[in-house]
């Protein structure tokens, strides 16, 4: 399959996605500039983490304007598989593709440390390779990722199985403990913490492998 | 042009000799924007003037080295085509005057540094001097400081998009007034692909790219060549203010334009802005430059030639590219949003030659400017030495223990790493905190390379020379006990003002020092940076060489800290070691429970520091260490605590066989040491015994807990968990 990973100016995990599907998958995986108005031949597209346009202002508010984000969010429409990571959750919850939002974090301070998360749904493209329940050791590293949303839409979430992922032991004040969660039609997902930073031994863990082996799976089936 | 008056002379730092030779240079008197161009070029900070007669002394070649002190960055062969250029940077007054930029435009400089090169920053590291966050008079103005710096570096670097991976904070009243914010940053590339600083091409365009120039940063290199006096504070507007997303996009465009073949040259703007750009990228070439001002792109209107000649905003770059091409360098940058404009041209007569309104404003021969600058022989006397030594009563280890890894210096500093994303790039194999250097693998060559900062005011203060070759040491030490080789050095000299004889000393001393270890440890210095005058209201730092050293090695995972399974031999390389009451008097237990100062450092035996590191770097190899610590500051006690800090809460039961005083025994901080849990005792002592090194078996490791004794009489027994909480919680509390 072919993964694309979109380059804002200001994206600093481009590579380490590019390199994590790439090397550690072994799939094929292409790179795709901010201001390209299609995403080509993709399987599925990952928005990294970085810092889009310097988010100065509030992560990912002038990225969701990029000419970039019109393709995502037809690929998404059309039932394309979408992983926003960190940066790129912040981007797609900023343009609506998912609900909620990220403030900063509790503590008030970025953190960057190795989390542990609960596997909440494996009925998910991005987590069919994993078992309910299972404990995954994955980095975050972000001040901004406490997740927030309304009464409503947390019980909205909840209620339809769309929590991808929740922090066992809830780093950076987000609601209901979530790091990760689902759109509508499950096929597009967002999570602060980085599984790429976690996809080989070498550094530490390769639980994050799981979600780009899961993707794969899905795309495989598909 | 009538002479200026001697205020005027005064205010820009130039004494009348300097202004002398300044006449005599331009064989006129100079302009009011010369003045101020030469007054950045020849400050200390630029010219290095106090201190180069004696930088000659350290080693610069070696092996591997690509390019040594004079460039942007050092750079050394890691083989397999590729090089690593790194360097440190201090940016000590601006994180006084304004923590959070201060530190922040420090990162952003350093890597610039590296960036000019042609090489991607892929790793920093930061050595940073707090005055202490617990003082009741001072404190709350520490913890500022200290919040703001720490902030300012996770604010440039994360954004930036390059992993700080290590580093050291230590806590002096000394640096009350007078924070150090050393910063270390290392990139790679392809050893083709090297870019240098140099103009070269008579009519090649000159282009400046990125920010635009505004007020900030005025005079920013003369002020970290001064003193600092209560005026000082009011020197906020001479800090410049960062803009990291800028940098990344000029770190992109940077190396994108430089792919096209047509830069010839490139310097990034740093300290002097404008100003040193031109005449050393000129001077290097043994051209001249020429530029009309009304070019440069300015964010205010209404500036001055002395002003935009004299800016230090950030994020600016200028290069020469080859004629005819410059349209490929602008593509380039227009596809990264940003502004490159010529502004001049390479001419033949080696001359800085400044145009505003097409008015020559300043015409000044560039190599005068840039490499004549006054060199003084400042007189050197004895450095200051401390006190006797006092009476100092026997304490119970059970208590002091807690106590000390509660110390500020000793505590984890995790409240501050965490803060850094370490590992952006997915290279970090081990990062703070893990083990005794940090380690990056390098994707291109599939090897790693390590780096490890290092430098012991309290030690420099009882002896420049010793302290200065004990940070090497213990450098090279750290490296080895993650099993690589120190391959090459940089170093920032952070001492007080060199007027004064006895500071003067301190930095000959320490220069001799570094110069001395660094031969015997074969690894050349191939950058640096000198930061004098750091004193407050005439009161001095602790001399404070830092060193920064970089190994290579095998890529693999790393043997880290902490014991991983009961029923290990615990051995120490090296032996227990010996001290006295005068070797004692630089030591974390004298600082924090005699609070007092004496005597000498630690006594240093560098062919035995060498004969550890071999060996170690041996056992590594062969695989026979699971954990892997030297000890350094808090001695053999601290040692051995933090390595049972690990997930699976595994202590020792110890047993030292020694007549040493208990806290002496427990505290003292003798180098060449390093603590390692083995299954295989036999073969471990086989490699110590090659490299006729002690290396006794010390205890044996256990679950959950940690027991030091002394010929079988227990000092101190401790619940793992209890000794952890006060080692993670204690910097907290600090901070609040």
């Amino acid at each position: 399959m072919k993964f694309g990973v979109i380059v804002f100016p200001g994206s600093n995990c481009d590579h380490d996605a590019f390199y994590a599907v790439s090397r550690n998958l072994g799939q094929k995986a292409e790179f795709i500039w901010h201001d390209s108005s299609s995403l080509g031949d993709v399987d599925a597209v990952i928005l990294p983490g970085g810092f889009a346009y310097g988010d100065y202002l509030r992560c990912g508010a002038i990225a969701k304007f990029s000419p970039v984000m019109g393709a995502v969010r037809r690929f998404a429409g059309s039932g394309g598989l979408v992983l926003g990571i960190c940066n790129g959750f912040q981007i797609l919850v900023e343009a609506g593709l998912l609900p909620g939002a990220l403030i900063r974090n509790r503590g008030l301070k970025f953190i960057c440390r190795e989390v542990r998360l609960r596997t909440e749904t494996v009925n998910s493209p991005f987590t069919n390779c994993a078992q309910k329940g299972q404990i995954l050791r994955i980095p975050i590293a972000h001040g901004e990722g406490c997740y927030f949303a309304d009464q409503p839409t947390l019980e909205e979430l909840e209620a339809e199985d769309r929590v991808l992922f929740r922090y066992v032991g809830n780093p950076n004040g987000s609601l209901n403990d979530i790091a990760g969660i689902l759109n509508r039609g499950r096929n597009v997902m967002g999570m602060m913490p980085h599984p790429e930073r976690a996809s080989e031994p070498l550094l530490g863990s390769s639980d994050g492998l799981t979600v780009f082996q899961s993707v794969l799976r899905a795309v495989v089936k598909a | 042009m009538t002479a200026h008056p001697p205020e005027l002379i005064a205010q820009h730092q130039l004494t009348p000799s300097e202004y002398g030779k300044i006449v005599d240079i331009l064989g006129r008197e100079p302009s009011y924007t010369e003045l101020g161009i030469f007054s950045v070029m020849w400050s200390e900070h630029c010219s290095y003037k106090s201190s180069r007669l004696h930088l000659k002394k350290l080693p610069t070649r070696g092996r591997l080295v690509v390019q040594g002190p004079g460039e942007n960055a050092g750079i050394i062969d890691i083989g397999g085509g590729y090089v690593i250029a790194f360097k440190i940077e201090s940016h000590n007054h601006p994180s006084f005057i304004e923590p959070f930029q201060g530190a922040a435009t420090g990162v952003g400089g350093i890597l610039r540094d590296i960036f000019t090169m042609g090489a991607r920053p892929i790793a920093v590291l930061d050595s940073l001097r707090f005055g202490r966050p617990d003082d009741l008079g001072t404190g709350a103005r520490n913890r500022r400081i200290l919040g703001g710096v720490v902030g300012g570096i996770a604010h440039y670097g994360n954004c930036f998009g390059v992993p700080t991976v290590g580093g050291e904070t230590i806590f002096e009243p000394c640096y009350d007034g007078n924070p150090l914010v050393n910063v270390f940053a290392l990139g790679i590339c392809k050893k083709e692909d090297i870019f240098y600083a140099k103009a070269a091409g008579v009519g090649n365009p000159v282009i400046y790219v990125g920010a635009r120039t505004g007020r900030d940063g005025i005079h920013g290199a003369s002020m970290a060549s001064a003193e600092f006096t209560e005026e000082s504070k009011q020197k906020r507007p001479n800090v410049q203010v960062g803009d990291p997303f800028m940098e990344k996009l000029l770190l992109e465009a940077c190396l994108e334009a430089m792919h096209t073949g047509a830069i010839v040259g490139i310097q990034d703007m740093g300290a002097a802005g404008l100003t040193c750009s031109t005449c050393e990228m000129g001077s290097r070439g043994e051209v001249g430059i020429e530029i009309e001002l009304d070019q440069v792109p300015q964010r205010e209107t209404g500036m001055t030639p002395y002003e935009i000649m004299l800016s230090e905003s950030q994020e600016r770059m200028l290069l020469v590219a080859d004629k005819g091409r410059e349209e490929e360098v602008f593509r380039v940058f227009r596809k990264w949003g940003l502004e490159a404009v010529e502004i001049g041209l390479v001419t033949g007569d080696g001359k800085l030659r400044v145009r505003h309104h097409g008015q020559v404003v300043a015409e000044i021969p560039n190599r005068e400017l840039a490499d004549e600058a006054p060199l003084y022989d400042r007189p050197h006397t004895q450095p200051p030495r401390a006190g006797l030594i006092p009476d100092y009563p026997a304490t119970k280890l059970q208590r002091t223990l807690p106590a000390m890894l509660g110390a500020p210096d000793i505590c984890s500093k995790h409240w501050i790493w965490e803060q850094y994303d370490s590992q952006v790039r997915t290279n970090t194999v081990a990062g703070p905190e893990r083990t005794d250097a940090a380690i990056l693998r390098i994707k291109e060559t599939g090897t790693s390379i390590a780096m490890s900062l290092d430098g012991n005011g309290r030690y420099a203060f009882l002896s420049p020379r010793e302290g200065a070759k004990l940070a090497v040491a213990e450098c090279c030490r750290n490296l080895s006990t993650v099993g690589a080789r120190p391959v090459a050095a940089t170093n920032c000299l952070n001492f007080g003002n060199p007027e004064r004889p006895e500071i003067m000393a301190q930095l000959v001393e320490a220069i001799e020092g570094i110069a001395e270890a660094c031969t015997f440890f074969d690894t050349p210095i191939t950058g640096g940076n000198v930061s004098l005058y750091n004193e407050t209201l005439g009161e001095g730092i602790y001399p404070t060489p830092v060193l920064g050293i970089v190994g290579t090695l095998k890529t693999g995972e790393p043997v880290t800290i902490p014991f991983k399974n009961a029923g290990r031999k615990v051995m120490l390389l090296g032996g227990i070691g010996e001290c006295d009451d005068t070797r004692f008097g630089g030591t974390q237990y004298a600082k924090e429970f005699i609070k007092e100062l004496w005597g000498l450092p630690p006594a240093l035996d560098m062919e035995y520091e060498r004969r550890v590191q071999f060996a170690i770097r041996k056992i590594i190899a062969e695989g026979l260490a699971e954990s892997a610590h030297d000890l350094s500051d808090g001695g053999l006690a601290v040692a051995l605590a933090e390595c049972s800090f690990g997930p699976g809460a595994i202590g020792a039961l110890i047993d030292l066989d020694s007549d040493l005083r208990p806290e002496m025994l427990a505290f003292h901080e003798g180098p060449s040491r390093i603590l390692i849990s083995t299954e295989f005792p036999n073969k471990v002592a086989a490699i110590a015994e090659k490299y006729e090194i002690e290396a006794p078996v010390v205890g044996v490791t256990i679950e959950k807990g940690l027991e030091i004794r002394q010929r079988t009489i227990t000092l101190g027994a401790w619940e793992i968990a209890a000794l952890k909480t006060a080692y993670m919680q204690a910097f907290e509390t600090y901070v609040r």
